[in-house]
């Protein structure tokens, strides 16, 4: 069954709040709050979103001042950019995105300090190149 | 949770490691793009004055750890003078700071990115920068630096790299 998804485009300006129970693509402006539940909230790279969003999964293209809430997904693409705090329990960031903020992946409390003093073992640095691959030094 | 800041650019293997794995709530604070804007305008000067601000926003003993990368190779004394303290503010009692030192000639104008690769091993690769390395800090540079703090781990990489690990006393 193919999933429905509707658009707003790169013209249309929204001052308010967004909610909704299809997927959504953004290429245009949305100022305020985005709730979409269970659905995929898809940011172009013309749109430009302030606002506090939620949404089962959330894709960045574009830019994004504001929280990001997600319950599965937030995937920020190569020239996306995010200001605001993420809770999400996967986030991906790609090379070339901007990202500024705290990240919270809701996992079973854990202290760092307490991990890194036991079996902390950085036994080499190596290096790669700019394509990924392991280069010699 | 524990919370980790990480004052190089949002990685996403990083943030996946450390939230995935580790399960930290982690706060990226790029610091290297602060200081490529600073460079760009000419306004390096400046810079120690900005750090002092951002790094206000973090209350004193919030954070458990501090991801510095080698942003302090890049910095002038004044502003690795404001920088480090205020990190040691931010870290609570008990709480680790990573940073590295050395990785490059001075004035060399690049950036490194860390990337996390698993528990053993660091990657890196390099970046363009406007801001070239400022110096090269000896031992004793960095000890004086993180004063109030205590040599946890210190590593030569292969590299010529320093990685040095302090811990904040419980009690100062």
């Amino acid at each position: 069954m193919k999933q429905e998804s509707v658009s707003i485009g790169k013209s249309i300006v929204i001052k308010g709040e967004v909610t909704g129970s299809e997927d959504l693509t953004i290429e245009g402006q949305v100022e305020g709050k985005i709730e979409l539940r269970e659905h995929i909230l898809s940011i172009g790279p013309t749109g430009r979103v302030q606002a506090h969003v939620s949404a089962k999964a959330i894709i960045v293209h574009g830019q994004v001042t504001g929280n990001l809430t997600a319950a599965e997904k937030v995937d920020i693409r190569e020239n996306g950019a995010v200001d605001g705090d993420i809770t999400a329990p996967r986030v991906a960031i790609a090379d070339g995105a901007k990202f500024r903020g705290s990240v919270d992946m809701r996992h079973d409390s854990a202290t760092l300090s307490d991990r890194s003093s036991k079996g902390r073992k950085v036994e080499t640095l190596t290096p790669i190149s700019t394509n990924g691959e392991p280069a010699n030094v | 949770m524990a919370e980790v800041l990480d004052l190089g650019p949002a990685i996403g293997p990083n943030i996946a490691f450390l939230g995935e794995r580790i399960d930290c709530r982690i706060h990226v604070k790029d610091l290297y793009a602060d200081l490529e804007r600073h460079a760009r305008e000419e306004a390096l000067d400046r810079f120690p004055e900005f750090v002092a601000t951002a790094l206000g926003a973090y209350g004193a003993e919030s954070v458990d750890a501090v991801l510095c990368w080698d942003i302090f190779d890049y910095l002038t004394a004044p502003a690795a003078d404001v920088l480090a303290p205020a990190l040691i503010q931010a870290l609570r009692p008990g709480g680790a700071l990573l940073a590295l030192f050395g990785g490059g000639r001075t004035s060399e104008s690049s950036y490194t990115r860390y990337v996390i690769e698993d528990e053993g091993h660091l990657r890196y690769r390099v970046a363009p920068a406007a801001c070239g390395r400022q110096r090269l800090l000896q031992n004793r540079d960095i000890l004086a630096l993180f004063t109030g703090l205590t040599l946890f781990d210190s590593v030569l990489l292969k590299s010529g790299v320093r990685e040095v690990v302090f811990r904040k006393p419980e009690e100062l």
